[in-house]
């Protein structure tokens, strides 16, 4: 597809990746980047004179979303999961393999693929399942499911379920050089619970699942890690026990690396109280933890111990949430909430300057997974992410474009915005709130 | 404290959500209404008119009688619904059985359910008033207060007794609602019970966390014994019945390190031999009987309060 060139003019670039941060102009032209300089001459191409207010970055990559499509269709699809990506201002996402069937065969992955491209919205890069069926026995066709397109593979969801898959699953992923993503949780230490085991829990009367559940987990991984010379990347970690594991795991040379969700870094178990309580919009799994791991978190971001911030996006159909707490799905939409909640609680809340913000969510997770895009280059496709990082936001769950509604953070007045997504050179979203976005879209 | 006339909520979901002074017009309410139950009409017509529909998603006998009593003495008109046999078991979720229901516009929705927090969820979907009458692991509000009531009948008082709850404290909403109505109104609290069955944050609450029950006994003008589940007594939680008695079970030589005048309490239904010696439950010390007494008395205060304010202005 041809779109007309457009030259975004003396814009602020925050690009980590590529070690740059200034005022540039960037020509894209045939849906790639055309040029990054100083004074572009514009040909043909449209002019926009970029405010001062925005901030270019490549487009922003999310590595651990849920897109339900085959099998939860009511829940989300490829078609919705990554428009919500778009509007959230993320150009590709990694989507998880515990769909129905499970990712754990190269026609499921050509299937999430093909629709992928029929919606063509965000770029999908899928994660394939560590186990067929997700049943921690087999291990899967891994080299067929790299070919097919797996960038990685996981039984998110679940953990891996014995230390032995997991040794050999980590010796077998390596000839293809992707890392296994763990869910890290101990079954028999998580046993039925729902809430994070401490004070508010056992005073609501939930069952806890403590926080040595995930980092028992962690360590077992990082031990086998050490073991095998596999990589393990620990997903959505929610513990300070387990913060403590990757920074010791990493300080002998192991090849561990970490995620963070948004949920993990702002909320705490006291939001179970919130209202009447028992809020199922703060039921997910790793449960919010204590005040003590939320900081816990915001300063492994603070140092570089953790390497990427994803957001779980997991989304659940209204009628699954509106059961009692312990019969509710775990999990929460976040790929539209992200991005103002890091502005804000990350970069205005003085955490992280925001040109490690943005590493964070673009060189970082592509780097991990060895995936395109991530930094701008001249000659590769324009996935393009504008941010507005001083436009204050309200968020209305209401409003989200994911099929699913199930997030807390409804009502919530952030500041930080998406101004523009742009993908393969398209400007496919551009958010009204932000002023001067009209330009982009009568440039589209 | 001053004196409330009212409840601030249209619902009752646990101690939690009362203060000092609701806890003290709750069982004032309940000592008035003890003297209807020794009348030879034992009915008054506080609730006529009105509707109750008692939920009860858990099996219990003697919570759901209570109340069944109590709604009939104030004069209401009552519904009885159990998991078995309605459309729960056909698999309705809980928010449509309570729309359901709220479209018959009944007054007050009474509830048991296993699952903590079930009826905060109905709170938030009815226009009835809700009590619960026990919630998963969370709270038995109506317990602590009959409870409360027969303490203070033997008492006097609440405020500087020594109360000792010993049990499986983990998995019993008896203890989260009776420490909170104890030590809100002034008692020492000491909860003891095996380390496997210990919930967090009961030291936060002021509580005394022992697992020595000679400690717990100590001095006791309240021993509470609280039931441990058959469930629990093999496996990863206890041993075995045999130690769990030898090491938590409330026997007349325990008692004789407590206050003399000790009360012995058990919500039940009790096990005998397991947390409380026969000699125990039927012997002087015991207030068994006092507190299913009592329970009616203050279910109809709950209800009277919640569903008779206007017959009160």
């Amino acid at each position: 597809m041809t779109t007309q060139s457009l030259l975004l003019k003396n814009a602020r670039v925050v690009d980590p990746g590529a070690g740059r941060d200034g005022h540039f102009d960037v020509l894209i032209a045939d849906g790639k980047i055309a040029r990054i300089g100083k004074n572009i001459p514009a040909g043909d191409a449209r002019v926009v004179e970029v405010p001062k207010e925005w901030v270019v970055t490549p487009g922003l990559i999310d590595i651990h979303v849920h897109l339900r499509e085959p099998g939860q269709e009511h829940k989300e699809t490829i078609a919705t999961g990554t428009w919500s990506a778009v509007v959230g201002g993320f150009t590709a996402v990694a989507c998880m393999p515990n769909t129905d069937p499970v990712n754990d065969s190269s026609s499921v992955t050509q299937f999430i693929l093909k629709r992928a491209a029929e919606a063509n919205f965000a770029r999908v890069y899928p994660i394939g399942a560590v186990s067929v069926g997700q049943k921690g026995d087999q291990m899967t066709e891994m080299g067929d499911l790299s070919a097919a397109g797996c960038v990685a593979f996981t039984d998110d969801g679940h953990p891996v379920r014995t230390a032995m898959l997991m040794r050999r699953a980590l010796e077998y992923s390596s000839m293809f050089d992707v890392p296994i993503i763990e869910h890290c949780e101990d079954p028999s230490l998580k046993g039925d619970g729902v809430a994070h085991e401490g004070a508010v829990a056992a005073m609501l009367g939930l069952r806890g699942i403590p926080s040595v559940a995930e980092s028992i987990m962690a360590e077992r991984d990082i031990s086998l890690s050490e073991m095998t010379g596999g990589r393990v990347h620990i997903a959505h970690m929610s513990a300070r026990q387990t913060l403590r594991a990757v920074r010791e795991g990493k300080s002998r040379g192991i090849k561990v690396t970490c995620e963070v969700a948004p949920h993990h870094f702002t909320l705490t178990d006291e939001a179970l109280r919130k209202g009447s309580g028992y809020d199922t919009n703060y039921k997910m799994n790793p449960p919010l933890r204590e005040e003590a791991d939320r900081l816990a978190m915001i300063d492994g971001l603070r140092d570089g111990s953790i390497d990427v911030i994803s957001t779980d996006h997991a989304p659940h159909h209204a009628d699954e949430k509106a059961l009692e707490f312990d019969h509710a799905p775990f999990g929460i939409v976040g790929l539209e909430t992200c991005v103002p909640i890091c502005l804000d609680r990350l970069v205005h809340g003085e955490v992280l300057s925001l040109p490690r913000l943005v590493a964070l969510l673009t060189c970082n997770p592509a780097s991990l997974l060895k995936l395109p895009g991530g930094t701008l280059r001249e000659g590769e496709p324009a996935d393009i992410t504008i941010l507005s990082p001083d436009t204050q936001v309200t968020i209305h769950t209401a409003d989200l474009v994911s099929k699913s509604k199930n997030s807390p953070f409804d009502g919530w007045s952030l500041k930080g915005a998406v101004a523009a997504t742009i993908v393969g050179g398209r400007v496919l979203y551009s958010n009204p709130i932000v002023h001067g976005t009209e330009l982009l879209r009568m440039a589209d | 404290m001053t004196a409330a006339t009212r409840l601030r909520s249209r619902h009752l979901l646990g101690i939690a959500d009362l203060d000092p002074s609701e806890i003290e017009l709750i069982l004032s309410t309940a000592e008035a209404m003890k003297e209807i139950g020794t009348r030879t009409i034992k009915k008054v017509p506080a609730l006529r008119g009105r509707t109750v529909v008692n939920l009860f998603f858990e099996a219990s006998t003697r919570t759901r009688l209570s109340f069944e009593l109590a709604e009939k003495r104030l004069s209401a008109d009552t519904m009885g619904i159990t998991a078995a046999g309605s459309s729960v078991s056909k698999g309705e979720t809980l928010a449509d059985t309570a729309r359901t229901l709220e479209a018959m516009s009944p007054d007050i929705i009474v509830i048991r359910h296993a699952s903590s927090g079930a009826p905060h969820l109905l709170s938030r979907i009815c226009k009835a008033g809700i009590v619960n009458a026990g919630d998963g692991t969370h709270e038995h509000p109506t317990q602590a207060l009959l409870d409360a009531l027969t303490i203070r009948e033997r008492k006097g008082r609440l405020a500087g007794l020594k109360v000792a709850i010993i049990g499986d404290l983990m998995h019993s909403r008896v203890l989260r609602s009776n420490v909170l109505l104890l030590t809100r109104m002034g008692a020492e609290v000491r909860a003891c019970g095996p380390a496997t069955l210990m919930p967090l944050g009961l030291t936060q609450l002021g509580v005394h966390v022992t697992t020595s029950i000679d400690e717990a006994v100590a001095g006791a003008d309240v021993v509470m014994m609280l039931r441990v589940q058959h469930e629990r007594m093999h496996g990863l939680f206890l041993p075995s019945v045999r130690e769990y008695f030898s090491l938590f079970g409330l026997t007349p030589a325990r008692l004789e390190r407590a206050a003399s005048d000790v009360i012995v309490m058990h919500p039940g239904p009790m096990n005998r031999g397991v947390e409380i010696d026969s000699a125990v439950a039927d012997g002087p010390w015991s207030v068994i009987l006092d507190q299913v007494a009592n329970g009616v008395a203050v279910r109809m205060a709950v209800l009277y309060l919640l569903a008779g304010e206007d017959l009160q202005s």
